[in-house]
């Protein structure tokens, strides 16, 4: 048995690392890909005051510290029994969609989309940020750097700051929306609906025009049949910040819906002892392994996830941009797992539309935002992370301070599906004892579809992923070294 | 000839990836970073590894800026081998400074953080009490993770320190100022905290009443005036044992400052500093018994760096 270790030695390094197995034959027997830490936040939540953690808990992500602060929020709303002002669920929302709107841009334009606009096959010093610009040209990369500054200056507005916002507190918001600073969201979020029309413009010249970047999107390393989550409206089209949770199976049908308060119906974890990170799956389908199929629990998030799992986009742009992706892509629903940049784009558009039609809402400006909480009890809250479901669940005391705190947190949703990833990626591409350099990037591009937040903070990173490879043989001698 | 570029460094540890996002922060002003200093080690955004670090010679980095707090041991071991190789080390971050919320984990240990988060968490199904190992055998071969600490510590607790630059994440007009002082090599004294020597108060624009305390209330509690210092409407608000810097953002959104910038000037206990401020204008001996979680409240991001630091667990 031979064993080789991509340790990314960089964009992930503490965060995350490969190990990948091969038999005696020369072909990929398992794959690991191992999370080895854990900060603890499920314990140390305890005994902290209720309107304290929404703000905790947005250290989890210093990249989604929104979703986090909204997640947690809701769950004190629940937790209280409160009903939130209908002006402050708009800000709520117009805040969110600003976290959507810099989030997206920066995974497609820094992280995930370079393997597309620059090419998979473009050597990996020109994969990257630097490699986009001289691609699309200096004045759009200005373009990218404003916009994504415009959703976290609108984030900044409404959460007080862009990292770590404090502002949404149970019952409602402590601040309400000023007629300068809504003129001001107004004009940046007009300008972001232009620019996510040319990233899907974009998107469209540069990889759909290319029938092998099609090819390769659908091909089968890159395919995976599982189960998808994500939340909607009561029309089932997609909802970043409110809504039931629908699931379909991997046929595309519903297999169920819930609330907040069902979760624990719907979904289990299971634990590794190779890796700190849960591994989630559907209850009633069960835990059967790292495999796909209806048979396996295993269900996927985020962009893609949430697409399968609705019905379509609620504004117009997005959803004439939805119905092309499955048109294209041969119907619902896709399990491509590289289609998870198209999906992204698409919601970036609906983020952009869903901001416009928030900020002009004649009640936005409303000064009423908060109600006062009732009595402290127990509450779930769940919001549509950039990367997925993200589910707090809060137990409060009769202080009013956690008893118990649970989080499911998106990129944890994924993580089983992103394990299979890795390795289809490594089973196309290893074989009889040979180890392609072009495995980095075929692993790479698995991964990083998922935009996984075990790389929070490489969102914005000016490169590619750096990765090591080392391969040993059954006694543990060092055959050969892969790096760049 | 041109004069030879500053040799940087950016490292994260226990963190969550806002410090990062605070560097990049700095927008156009990265390119003077660029224009004055060569980056050589920052695993977000560059192809350097643990190794090329090691082989380089000691004291080849200029400044290197280490954010989030000791958990694990590879935490450890490179915040060793970061010290060993740079010049002068900022702590940068409240995680580096003063442990921030994850320091609260030391109310508890690795026994009871797996304890929670691997079998009592409600969606955890774990039949056969499985927990991660630092070496396990999977069927193909052995799989390794880092060792996880009972104890959280700050990066001044495992390493010589030479400057800290706190916030969570730190103001980004701090991380400017403090990369300009390095390039024109004007740094003050080693020790130093490189953050203004005033407290969130001087920079709230709240207006301060008598503040005579006779009632603690909760911040979704109160009808808040929107004008009057959170003390005078019976709120906690960490300003005046907070160092300012950050503009007092939270206060801007009519939230109370909860700490983040860590210990203002002159103070040494966050915590401490807080309940002397409190009993100085109490009225009544009872308010001590309506402070809800005062360790969380009081020591939110500064437990690990405090005289209390942690719990101690009786097994």
């Amino acid at each position: 048995m031979k064993e080789i270790v991509i340790d990314p030695v960089t964009r992930l390094e503490g965060h995350g690392k490969i190990t990948i197995f091969l038999n005696d034959n020369g072909e990929v027997e398992n794959a690991y890909f191992q999370v080895p830490e854990l900060r603890g936040f499920e314990k140390f939540c305890e005994g902290r005051r209720a309107e304290d953690l929404p703000i905790i808990t947005t250290r989890i992500c210093g990249v989604c510290p929104v979703a986090h602060h909204m997640a947690g929020a809701k769950a004190c709303d629940a937790a209280f029994n409160v009903e939130v002002p209908d002006t402050a669920k708009k800000l709520r929302e117009l805040e969110y969609v600003g976290y959507f709107i810099y989030d997206h841009i920066l995974h497609f334009y820094f992280l995930g989309g370079p393997d597309f606009i620059v090419g998979p096959d473009a050597p990996p010093a020109k994969r990257n940020i630097l490699g986009v610009i001289e691609k699309v040209g200096l004045d759009i990369a200005g373009e990218v750097i404003k916009h994504r500054a415009y959703g976290q200056r609108i984030t900044g507005i409404l959460g007080g700051r862009p990292t770590h916002p404090v502002s949404a507190i149970p019952g409602g918001m402590s601040k309400s929306l000023s007629e300068e600073n809504r003129l001001e969201i107004e004009k940046m979020v007009k300008s972001c609906v232009e620019f996510a029309k040319f990233s899907l413009k974009i998107f469209n010249d540069v990889v759909l025009e290319n029938v092998d970047y099609v090819n390769l999107i659908t091909s089968d390393p890159y395919s995976l049949e599982t189960y998808y989550m994500g939340t909607v409206d009561k029309n089932n089209k997609v909802n970043f910040y409110d809504g039931d949770v629908r699931v379909v199976n991997p046929s595309g049908n519903e297999f169920l819906k819930f609330g907040p308060s069902e979760y624990l119906d719907v979904i289990e974890e299971h634990v590794e002892p190779w890796t700190y990170v849960k591994l989630p799956y559907l209850k009633k389908v069960g835990w059967k392994g790292l495999v796909v199929g209806s048979d396996s629990g295993i269900y996927r998030v985020g962009p893609l996830g949430r697409l399968n799992a609705s019905e379509g986009m609620a504004t117009p742009l997005a959803q004439e941009e939805y119905e092309r992706m499955y048109k294209t892509l041969g119907g619902k629903p896709v399990h491509a797992t590289l289609a998870f940049h198209w999906a992204r784009l698409i919601e970036l558009m609906y983020a952009t539309e869903r901001a416009l039609e928030l900020t002009t809402d004649k009640d936005i400006t409303n000064k009423n935002v908060r109600n006062k909480p009732g009595k402290p009890g127990e509450g779930v809250g769940i919001v549509e992370a950039a990367r997925g479901t993200l589910i707090h669940h809060y137990i409060l005391d009769e202080n009013a301070l956690a008893k118990k705190v649970n989080l499911i947190v998106a990129t944890t949703h994924n993580y089983p599906s992103i394990c299979m990833s890795i390795k289809n990626a490594a089973k196309g591409l290893i074989h009889d004892n040979k180890v392609n350099d072009g495995l980095l990037n075929m692993v790479e591009m698995a991964f990083r579809a998922y935009d996984p937040c075990f790389a929070c903070a490489t969102h914005m990173a000016i490169g590619e992923m750096p990765l090591e490879i080392e391969i040993y043989d059954e006694r543990k001698r060092l055959l050969r070294r892969v790096e760049r | 000839m041109e004069k030879a570029k500053l040799k940087f460094a950016l490292y994260w540890a226990a963190s969550c990836g806002g410090c990062e996002i605070a560097v990049l922060d700095i927008n156009e002003k990265i390119l003077d970073v660029v224009a004055n200093a060569d980056i050589l080690f920052w695993p977000v955004a560059m192809d350097i590894k643990y190794k090329d670090v090691e082989a380089m010679p000691d004291k080849h980095i200029d400044v290197c800026f280490f954010n989030g707090a000791i958990r694990t041991e590879e935490q450890e071991h490179m915040a060793n081998l970061l010290r060993k190789k740079a010049k002068v080390l900022v702590a940068f971050g409240s995680c580096a400074c003063d442990g921030c919320v994850i320091g609260l984990g030391n109310l508890w240990d690795k026994e009871t953080i797996f304890q929670r988060a691997y079998f009592e968490t409600p969606s955890t199904k774990n039949p056969e009490s499985l927990t991660p190992q630092t070496s396990f055998n999977v069927k193909e071969g052995e799989l390794e993770l880092p060792a996880f600490y009972d104890t959280v510590k700050t990066l001044a607790q495992t390493v010589d320190v030479d400057y800290y630059l706190s916030g969570c994440p730190p103001p980004v007009p701090l991380i400017i100022q403090a990369v300009q002082a390095i390039f024109k090599n004007e740094l003050p004294p080693k020790g130093s905290v490189i953050m203004p020597n005033k407290s969130i108060c001087d920079e709230c624009p709240r207006e301060k009443k008598d503040r005579k305390l006779s009632e603690i209330k909760r911040i979704y509690e109160i009808d808040d005036d929107t004008q009057t210092c959170f003390w005078d409407q019976s709120v906690i608000c960490m300003g005046p044992a907070t160092r300012a810097g950050c503009g007092a953002q939270c206060l801007e959104v009519n939230m109370p400052c909860t700490g983040c910038n860590g210990p203002g000037p002159l103070v040494n206990d966050q915590g401490a500093a807080i309940v002397s401020a409190l009993t100085s204008i109490a009225t009544n001996s009872d308010l001590i018994n309506q402070i809800a979680d005062p360790i969380g409240t009081f020591y939110k991001y500064s437990l690990a760096n405090s005289i209390l630091t942690r719990k101690v667990m009786k097994k």
